[in-house]
């Protein structure tokens, strides 16, 4: 059964189709909202923001995250900014502008309407955080500074220090701290999200696991907002939390929502290599570094001298070689699979050989220790307190990894799923970073969809349901939903197998990242396709869970994660195999110009992927759909940086 | 190239708040570039082929900024690395040999979940009691309407900066929240925008502070343990601003009434 | 508010200390929390700080000899006279003493409860201070040998009941014949040694709990109360040592 994809797009210009769908959309009066009962999952910044806006207005909120504190969402670990098309820097910039240098970072793969909402949005999200006391960084006029981001040729990004995200979320946090005062938003924490509860094709509630005493609970609800965030912890090693999943995602996919583009993953080019086998994360490093690093590996394979020792003319700056224009400062996925080939070739630097070196001695020669220090200073200690080296010194060595999924939860311009009355929110959905995501823009997405999006939207559907009472959780769509979910711990807990969870979710990592990592072809992901379902089956018989379902059980929550990432892999591989083309953070090695470039496919391909859960052999029962993607304001070009 | 490490491991482990607890010794070989975090992953991978529970402990983002992770590590607060969460430090701060003890954050306001992980909720009732400047959605004006000098924004992102891992209380020999309190409440107080609420802010969110948590008596542990640093000034000027709140008239100040 | 954690004890915030006191009285209720307590413990400590800095500057006139002393003894009770009655001054000054000491040992005991409240089980390894002194460990046992000493030397040079020798009146003597005791000597000084210790916390706490923080006088205030400390404690010790070694006599 195919889906209807209607992306519900409004009529009219583009800068007034969002006006416009406001005024088309019903409202609900005041006096009716506390009839509504809206359950928000997730408390980063998409959650936190809508939370509390759907608060303000009157509905009865609840608000779900498996952390002990809703500030603690990962939206805090966003380090550079946000961007905002305010043009204070009176550099050009505008909101025609940002939309056009989203569709673009995108390699043409999101849909405008949504894109230029998000630009308009940006500006109003500075002002509501500035509103807020996120303490932005200032100019001594006492102005609000910018600064150029991600290789944008605007000002755009505002930022506080280096923890813009932290800031961010701590105000959508105290806002939602504010209305959980007030008493319209009900906070549920240590509480872990389980399955969409649908009842006649709307979605009526969830089922959550209580992380203290394993209790799962059923909540009902006019209207379930998944703000979950993203999928990259399915490499294992990922820039991600550890507790990011996809869980609430896909147990929605599965009670039929449908998920878009999950082959588009990006990869961060500056991050600290693993330095070992049992690592369990990665680090980012700021992006900025690459302004004054100059990145290059050793031309021989069988170099074995310290970095210092090796002549410029045994040194091959790769970058600086094959794009002469923008050398270190090319887009991060072309930074990135530079970096994969060298090290494929067997030149990578360190013990384990897995990374390429960002050296600062030019930098350091020409404006001196100092001047670095003032720019790079804390990174530049926590490269040391992480790897042990002196970066001052020794070249610092840096890899690609996993740092945001551009895919997600199919929305339409409502940002409802195809299941009615399921919305998604920030990351959680697939709309506007197409293939690749620009820099500061994370952020900037996850505020818009909380704070402007969602509540009006919502209200939309809301209106529709005057005078409907929730159903009931003892109604069966709930029993069988709780019976379900008991039913998943209970067989993980009876397996008592071999292997810990931890093991099969690095083993599963190792395989998408193989083959499904920064360059794919058929062959590898073939092989994916045949590995994942094998290892998923070992997974079922072989998982080692101890302790008990009813309580704390860090392992039990683990294996529950592990186990949806088990299935999800193997659908991102299956559309990475489908989409026959390259573009973004999805290179295709089959679909490469002969310089080695992405080579996008707009004939056959100007779509959005969006997968329908088939069954439990996900490759072969996923149902594809497709909803074009029409471009009317801008015109598709080839990216190119040489 | 990484050196191994032999360390004995002295664990506080406890089923729940209402179990008895006691330490257990583990031997463990790691190699020094890993985190302490990942060290205790290794641990529990061990643990669970041994068919014995994992140690339980809080831990999300592994960079320095959730605050999730905790541990009294060598009775120090996240460690003995000034300035680093737990989830920052590497095992290279110990020696081949060492025996590290391992205990969870202990105060009344931070009930025991199980092991090493406690419940630290007392925080977010704090900031709901007023930790926040009260502009609803959609309400702002224009970002650059109000001048925030640089000075201003620079102090206030000082204070802004606590992550809420509960370190000042751990290490606190009373089990006093003053420094988290201050350091949230010092963030808003300084910039314009806190202004309207700040005296009904201060009251509210002290007061909600000392519901839970013991008093300062100025001994500064906090300012050594806290991962980000933050001052004990903002103690200080949290003092100030709390016998304004009781003094001034709030009425005639132009200054909200009650929290 | 938060009904759904109220239920979930591992979730949300336990109960210790109770709900803050509502009072019609601003005092009162300032009062009841701990951050007040901790200014009136700061207001009466420099109360305090100048008592005994008054007291012994006094005292340094034994070394003019009994004549000065003396007459130093008997103004006290003589101060504003004849606008008051004769020792009324003095006995106003000695009301308001009791009350701030009064003030300060209850807030002190208030106080230490809600610590101990605030931690009921302990760190099972030991902790590996950074920034705490010595001072600021033992500020409830310093505080504790100075009252006991307190009334031991009410004892024996106001009252006289602990001091066989004892004459009214003749404030020197008295003295005098206290400190060639040895064990009242030792005694005097090591209460002086907590009075110091006391006194180098105490003298810079003041300034926190007050909110007197800039940067143009932080680096003093450890300064401050270390030369207060020294000088008050130092100079009172220097009393007995000169009774024993007979410059005093």
């Amino acid at each position: 059964m195919a889906l209807t994809l209607d992306s519900k797009t409004p009529e009219g210009p583009l800068a007034d189709k969002w006006d416009k769908h406001k005024f088309d959309l019903k409202l609900v009066a005041p006096h009716n909202r506390r009839k509504f009962e809206v359950i928000v999952v997730g408390s980063g910044l998409a959650g936190a923001a809508a939370a509390a806006s759907l608060g303000e207005a009157g509905y009865n909120v609840s608000v779900f995250t498996y952390h002990d504190s809703p500030r603690r969402a990962h939206s805090i670990a966003a380090q550079g900014g946000i961007n905002g098309a305010k043009n204070y820097k009176n550099d050009g910039d505008s909101i025609q502008r940002l939309f056009y240098d989203t569709i673009k970072g995108g390699d043409y793969r999101s849909r405008e309407s949504n894109v230029y909402r998000l630009a308009q949005s940006s500006v109003n999200i500075i002002d509501q955080a500035t509103a807020q006391g996120v303490p932005f960084a200032r100019e001594y006029g006492g102005l609000l500074d910018n600064r150029s981001f991600g290789g944008a040729q605007v000002s755009r990004t505002f930022y506080a220090r280096g923890q813009t995200g932290q800031q961010l979320l701590l105000g959508a946090y105290q806002a939602l701290a504010r209305q959980i005062q007030l008493g319209t938003v009900t906070l549920y924490n240590r509480m872990d999200m389980q399955d969409v509860v649908v009842h006649d094709g709307r979605a009526v509630g969830i089922t959550a696991r209580d992380l203290l005493t394993g209790e799962i609970s059923a909540h009902s609800a006019h209207a379930v907002l998944l703000a979950t965030g993203g999928y990259g912890n399915v490499y294992f090693l990922s820039t991600n939390a550890k507790a990011c999943n996809v869980t609430a995602t896909w147990r929605a996919h599965k009670r039929g929502a449908a998920f878009a583009n999950p082959c588009f993953t990006q990869i961060h080019p500056t991050c600290i290599p693993p330095a070992d086998e049992f690592q369990s994360k990665l680090t980012l490093m700021s992006e900025s570094l690459r302004n004054d690093g100059r990145i290059w590996v050793p031309s021989a394979l069988e170099e074995t001298r310290a970095p210092g020792d090796i002549q410029d003319a045994d040194r091959d700056y790769f970058l600086e070689r094959k794009y002469p224009a923008f050398g270190n400062l090319v887009p991060r996925d072309v930074a990135s699979r530079n970096a994969k080939i060298v090290v494929d070739e067997g030149r990578g630097v360190g013990s384990l050989k897995n990374g390429v070196y960002l050296d600062f001695a030019d930098s350091i020669g020409r404006l001196g220790k100092e001047t670095i220090k003032a720019r790079y200073g804390n990174l530049f200690d926590m490269y040391e307190r992480i790897t042990g080296e002196d970066p001052y010194s020794v070249p610092m060595r840096i890899y690609p990894a996993t740092h945001y999924t551009m895919g997600g939860l199919w929305v339409d311009y409502n940002l409802q799923t195809t299941v009615p009355g399921l919305f998604a929110l920030g990351e959680a959905n697939f709309s506007d970073h197409g293939a690749n995501r620009l820099g500061a823009s994370a952020l900037m997405q996850g505020l818009a969809d909380g704070y402007f999006v969602a509540p009006s939207t919502v209200a939309g559907y809301l209106s529709g349901l005057l005078g409907d009472a929730p159903v009931e959780t003892s109604h069966e769509a709930f029993t069988s939903s709780l019976a379900s979910t008991q039913d998943m711990v209970d067989q993980l807990m009876a397996i008592k197998g071999t292997k810990t969870p931890d093991h099969f979710h690095r083993e599963l990592g190792k395989l998408v990242w193989d083959y499904c990592g920064m360059s794919r072809n058929r062959a590898g992901l073939e092989t994916a396709l045949s590995e994942i379902p094998a290892l998923r089956d070992e997974f079922w018989k072989e998982v080692k869970v101890l302790g008990s379902g009813n309580g704390f059980n860090q392992s039990l929550e683990k294996a529950l994660r592990v186990a949806d990432f088990m299935e999800m892999a193997e659908l991102k591989v299956s559309d990475a195999l489908h989409r026959e083309e390259s573009c973004g953070g999805h290179f295709r090695e089959e679909h490469q110009t002969p310089e080695g470039e992405a080579l996008r496919d707009d004939e056959d391909f100007a779509y959005v992927a969006a997968w329908e859960y088939g069954g439990p052999d996900i490759h072969k029962d996923a149902i594809l759909n497709k909803e074009p993607l029409i471009f009317d304001n801008v015109k598709l070009s080839q990216r190119s940086y040489k | 190239m990484s050196t191994t490490l032999n360390l004995k491991l002295k664990v506080w482990r406890q089923e729940s708040a209402n179990d008895v607890g006691a330490f257990e010794y583990y031997d463990v070989a790691v190699a020094d570039d890993a985190s302490f975090l990942e060290m205790l992953d290794y641990v529990n991978e061990g643990l669970i082929l041994d068919d014995r529970e994992p140690i339980a402990f809080d831990h999300d983002c592994r960079e320095g900024i959730c605050g999730s992770c905790s541990l009294m590590i060598d009775g120090q607060a996240h460690g003995p690395q000034k300035g680093t969460a737990t989830c920052q430090l590497f095992m290279r701060k110990f020696s081949d040999g060492d025996e590290i003890v391992v205990e969870p954050w202990r105060a009344a306001g931070f009930p025991l979940v199980k092991d090493l992980a406690v419940n630290r909720a007392a925080f977010d009732r704090i900031i709901e009691a007023g930790g926040y400047i009260s502009v609803n959605t959609g309400a702002a004006p224009d970002a650059n309407i109000t001048l925030v000098p640089k000075e201003a924004a620079d102090a206030a992102m000082d204070a802004a900066a606590c992550i809420g891992c509960g370190a000042c209380v751990a290490a606190c020999p009373n089990s006093a929240g003053n420094l988290f309190t201050a350091a949230k409440l010092q963030h808003l107080n300084l910039l314009p925008q806190g202004q309207p609420e700040r005296l009904a802010r201060t009251e509210a969110m002290v007061d909600k502070m000392e519901e839970f948590f013991g008093s300062c008596t100025n001994h500064g542990e906090c300012q050594e343990a806290c991962p980000k640093e933050i001052s004990v000034d903002f103690i200080a000027m949290m003092n100030r601003d709390y016998l304004k709140a009781k003094l001034a008239n709030r009425k005639r100040s132009g200054q909200k009434k009650f929290g | 508010m938060t009904q759904a954690t109220e239920s979930r004890p591992g979730a949300d915030a336990p109960e210790v200390n109770g709900p803050p006191k509502q009072s019609r009285f601003w005092i009162v209720e300032f009062y009841s929390s701990a951050i007040g307590k901790k200014w009136v413990m700061a207001l009466t400590g420099i109360g305090l700080m100048g008592f005994v800095l008054v007291h012994m500057v006094g005292n340094l006139k034994m070394f003019l000899g009994r004549t000065e002393f003396d007459h130093y003894a008997e103004s006290l009770r003589t101060l504003l006279y004849p606008i008051f009655p004769h020792g009324v001054v003095l006995w106003i000054f000695r009301i308001g003493l009791i009350v701030m000491f009064g003030l300060h040992i209850s807030s002190a005991y208030t106080l230490t409860r809600m610590n101990n409240r605030a931690r009921p089980i302990k760190y099972q390894s030991p902790r590996d201070y950074v920034a705490v002194t010595f001072a600021s460990r033992t500020m409830r046992w310093t505080g504790i040998i100075i009252g006991l000493y307190l009334i031991f030397h009410l004892a024996d040079l106001t009252w006289g009941f602990a001091n066989p020798d004892y004459v009214r009146g003749a404030a020197y003597d008295n003295l005098v014949a206290s400190f060639e005791r040895w064990p009242i000597a030792i005694i005097y000084i090591l209460a002086n040694i907590a009075l110091g210790i006391h006194l180098f916390h105490g003298g810079w706490s003041i300034f926190q709990s007050t909110g007197m923080n800039n940067p143009r006088y932080n680096s003093a205030r450890r300064g401050f109360a270390a030369g207060f400390a020294i000088l008050v404690a130092g100079i009172n010790c220097l009393f007995p040592i000169a009774v024993l070694a007979g410059v005093v006599h």
